[in-house]
């Protein structure tokens, strides 16, 4: 088997298409972080999305009430709501009810879990399949050889996850509301003295990671497997919280990290196609095992949110 | 009006008063009816124990709490001040005793929080940074806004506060206990801050508990004692003694009549201790320190300069990376702390709400924390006899002065003087041959340190050899037979205790007096 098998244009472009949902959710997760919010229901919160997008969509089409993009539109638009509003109720049980974070971010998972079951059993029952994204055609740059196929054969959202890269990099280091988000996860009772609202600054984080989590489960369901069935995620929310760690909170380092999980990704699901001499199921594994060992290697960096998980109340 | 102006452009306060402030908070009055005032150009000290309600009565007038009656009134208008904003906007600025910075952000990073930037959305740091420099001008305050806060030292982190404070176009500043972690040098560079500031047209108000910095720096002082105001007097017809007389309610012992030390054979030698810091650098660096029994070596030095790992070492708490700890002629390095219990050896560590009590726990059951499975507390080391556990509690309850409603009362619902008394109670029920005391009264009140002091000193007098880390210098030097200056893990100056000289600490204390 020659390396030349393995390392095919479309490796690249795949591990690109896979990168999409943890680029979204990580992102976004990066943001609740960064101002002390640990949510530890993403995945719950891109089931949800993945459902609730998948579904609207799925309506809408068998209505016909309205053209291919606009149902597509419509779809993102649900997923994006029903993500603010699992990040809304995250943010009501940490911040105002200061509950523990770790725990109250495994109900949100598995009430979006549970949810996202139920409602698909109920209202649609077996697997359908949508008139999902379709590739953008660019003139001239997708008929490109290999950099067209990497680079130009990619359907919106995954454009939209990585114009967010550099958009989140600077909405937290050169904006106002990004100096209150670090300064309300290093130390809380500095911003609050500073007439900064903790609160009000970890709801809208939150709120931000759950649309993020909302449209990365909508990239699933409707750009990049174009069906919803238990379990979608499979995961990949809970990865998308370990590859904040493994980025040190900074967006370009995530979103880097979320390309080096999904390439290895996709070359694990290319030797299974080849048929390599590599047990599938020690490719499978890869990834996660990297992305372990990787985080064991991660220093502690000054980015660290020193109040991450921590509930602010003023005044002890 | 606008020749008298301050410096940054603002309008001073000329008056500033709060009148029959009250403040309840579960089960306590935390402010009784409080009167105060404060004018323009003047530092008024805020006096009394902790607890007292010095705090509270200020934080009401920053917005962090709302007082339930009482008035404010800035230049006779009466104000009602919601949150630290409002303070802001009406020129009042804090300075808090922990301060109130982003570490990992920069100088103007932190001055930028919370302001409304030139820029709209967008941050303008370098607007901020021009503005910072220019006022660091005037009030002659240096700093570079380009700074992390975290590389900084602690005097330059609170002149970042000052100077957000004044950025912020504070007329009046209210300072919460603003030498706690300076270096003698540092406080006497704050003074001449506040004193600049204050004849700039500034109003100040100082909290303290420390009796000759308020003579030193006040114009007028307020004593409150248990949420009242005691008094309000000019500095001018103040005393030390008249002072505490006033915060603690019955004259005090400033001054300890010390009987000449009876040395004894050495107790506890260190030689060439070193150990990691928590951060994983040097903390300890080749340390070797001989103490005798009977005497009080002071270990002093400006926080995070070793003396905890040093504390630590000893106490069987971190490893020892290289020397030797020896204690009564056995060496003890790195040995578990239930061995340095059984050979007679006391800590009574700084974190006393960490290391020192668990405090969900009952005061009985603290009392016997090591000792909950000796022979005379259960019976076949299995199961403990409550009675007995109870009766020895309440003879240490009695012998310490502990003030507490029973041997069953959660710990957490003590104060800190009876914390550390407790403490104090179990580290010397034992008889230790050797005791560390690391910031033995650190946030205890002053009935309760003249209490603990005189203990020490009555076990020095028996042969104890004590070693008393503290960063209060008034009380090492109060204690000590003789004195080791840490700086930087290392001991760079060991002196006996006989007219030292103030400045020459200092100086050790920031490296400076250490040989090239």
């Amino acid at each position: 088997m020659g390396m030349e098998e393995i390392f095919t244009a479309s490796v690249f472009a795949s591990a690109i298409r896979l990168a999409t949902p943890y680029i979204f959710a990580a992102l976004g997760e990066t943001f609740a972080q960064r101002s002390g919010v640990l949510n530890l229901g993403v995945d719950g919160i891109m089931l949800m999305g993945a459902f609730s997008g998948f579904y609207a969509v799925y309506v809408a089409q068998q209505a016909e009430t309205m053209s291919e993009p606009v149902s597509l539109l419509f779809g993102v638009v649900v997923a994006l709501i029903v993500g603010g509003l699992m990040g809304l109720a995250m943010a009501f049980v940490s911040v105002t009810l200061k509950a523990k974070q770790g725990i109250s971010g495994i109900g949100v998972f598995l009430f979006g879990f549970g949810l996202s079951e139920l409602l698909f059993q109920q209202w649609v029952g077996t697997p359908k399949s949508i008139q999902g994204f379709h590739r953008i055609d660019f003139p001239i740059l997708t008929d490109l050889p290999i950099v067209g196929e990497i680079f130009f054969h990619h359907n919106l959202l995954v454009y939209v996850a990585f114009a967010l890269v550099p958009v989140s990099a600077f909405v937290l280091n050169r904006t106002t509301f990004g100096l209150m988000i670090r300064a309300v996860g290093q130390n809380p009772e500095a911003a609050d003295a500073m007439g900064v609202s903790v609160a009000r600054v970890r709801y809208a984080t939150t709120i931000i990671g759950g649309i993020m989590a909302g449209l990365a489960g909508a990239s699933l369901s409707i750009a990049l497997i174009k069906l919803f069935q238990q379990n979608l995620t499979a995961g990949q929310g809970f990865i998308a919280v370990a590859l904040v760690y493994f980025g040190g909170w900074r967006p370009w380092a995530v979103a880097a990290g979320a390309m080096l999980f999904s390439f290895v990704n996709a070359l694990q699901l290319q030797i299974k196609v080849i048929d390599a001499a590599i047990p599938s199921e020690f490719a499978v594994m890869a990834p996660y095992v990297i992305t372990i060992i990787a985080l064991i290697f991660a220093s502690k960096r000054q980015e660290q949110p020193t109040a991450l998980t921590k509930p602010y109340e003023r005044g002890e | 009006m606008s020749s008298n102006l301050l410096p940054t452009g603002h309008e001073p306060i000329h008056q500033l008063d709060m009148t029959g402030i009250v403040k309840r908070f579960p089960g306590v009055l935390a402010a009784d009816r409080i009167d105060f005032d404060v004018k323009s150009g003047e530092i008024h000290a805020l006096l009394g124990e902790n607890g007292a309600g010095k705090s509270t009565l200020m934080k009401m007038l920053y917005g962090l709490y709302h007082p339930d009656a009482g008035a404010i009134r800035i230049n006779g208008e009466e104000t009602t001040i919601r949150n630290p904003q409002d303070a802001i906007q009406h020129g009042i600025g804090m300075i808090h005793q922990h301060f109130m910075l982003v570490p990992s952000l920069t100088v103007a990073e932190n001055i930028a929080l919370g302001m409304k930037s030139s820029r709209g959305l967008r941050l303008d740091l370098d607007v901020v940074s021009k503005r910072v420099v220019e006022l660091s001008e005037i009030y002659n305050l240096k700093v570079d806004p380009d700074y992390p806060i975290w590389q900084l030292a602690v005097g330059e982190q609170q002149r970042v506060e000052i100077l957000r404070a004044l950025y912020k176009g504070a007329a009046l500043l209210i300072l919460d206990e603003p030498t706690a972690v300076l270096t003698p040098q540092e406080v006497d560079g704050l003074f001449n801050i506040l004193n600049q500031l204050a004849d700039d047209g500034h109003a100040l108000v100082f909290i303290s508990h420390k009796l000759h910095e308020v003579l030193e720096i006040s114009h007028r002082v307020t004593v409150l004692r248990d949420g009242r105001r005691v008094n309000s007097i000019p500095t001018s017809e103040a005393t030390r003694p008249k002072l505490a007389e006033m915060m603690v309610g019955r004259p005090v012992l400033l001054e300890y009549d010390k009987n000449p030390a009876e040395v004894k054979d050495e107790r506890l030698i260190l030689s060439g201790v070193s150990a990691f810091s928590n951060r994983g650098t040097v903390g300890l660096d080749n340390v070797s320190l001989r103490l005798r029994g009977g005497e009080i070596v002071g270990v002093a030095g400006v926080s995070g300069n070793g003396q905890q790992e040093l504390a630590q070492c000893i106490a069987g708490l971190r490893e020892t990376t290289a020397g030797q700890v020896i204690v009564d002629g056995s060496d003890v390095t790195n040995a578990q702390p239930s061995a340095l219990n059984a050979i007679g050896l006391s800590y009574i560590p700084e974190e006393r709400m960490i290391d020192g009590v668990i405090k969900e726990f009952t005061v009985a059951e603290n009392y016997v924390l090591q000792d909950h499975g000796h022979p005379k507390f259960t019976r076949g080391k299995i199961f403990m006899l409550f009675n007995k556990i109870r009766d020895a509690c309440r003879q240490a309850i009695e012998a310490f002065e502990i003030k507490t409603p029973s041997t069953e009362t959660l710990v957490k619902s003590l104060s800190g003087g009876n914390i550390q008394k407790l403490v104090l109670a179990r580290e010397l029920s034992r008889d230790p041959g050797v005791l560390i005391a690391a910031q033995p009264t650190r946030g205890v009140d002053i009935g309760a340190t003249e209490y603990i002091h005189q203990r020490l000193l009555y076990e020095r007098d028996k042969g104890t050899a004590i070693l008393l880390i503290s960063e209060d210098l008034d009380e090492i030097r109060a204690l000590s037979d003789r004195i080791a200056v840490m700086y930087e893990g290392q001991i760079v100056g060991e002196v006996e205790n006989v007219d030292v000289d103030v400045e020459q600490l200092g100086l050790l204390m920031t490296g400076g007096g250490r040989v090239a």
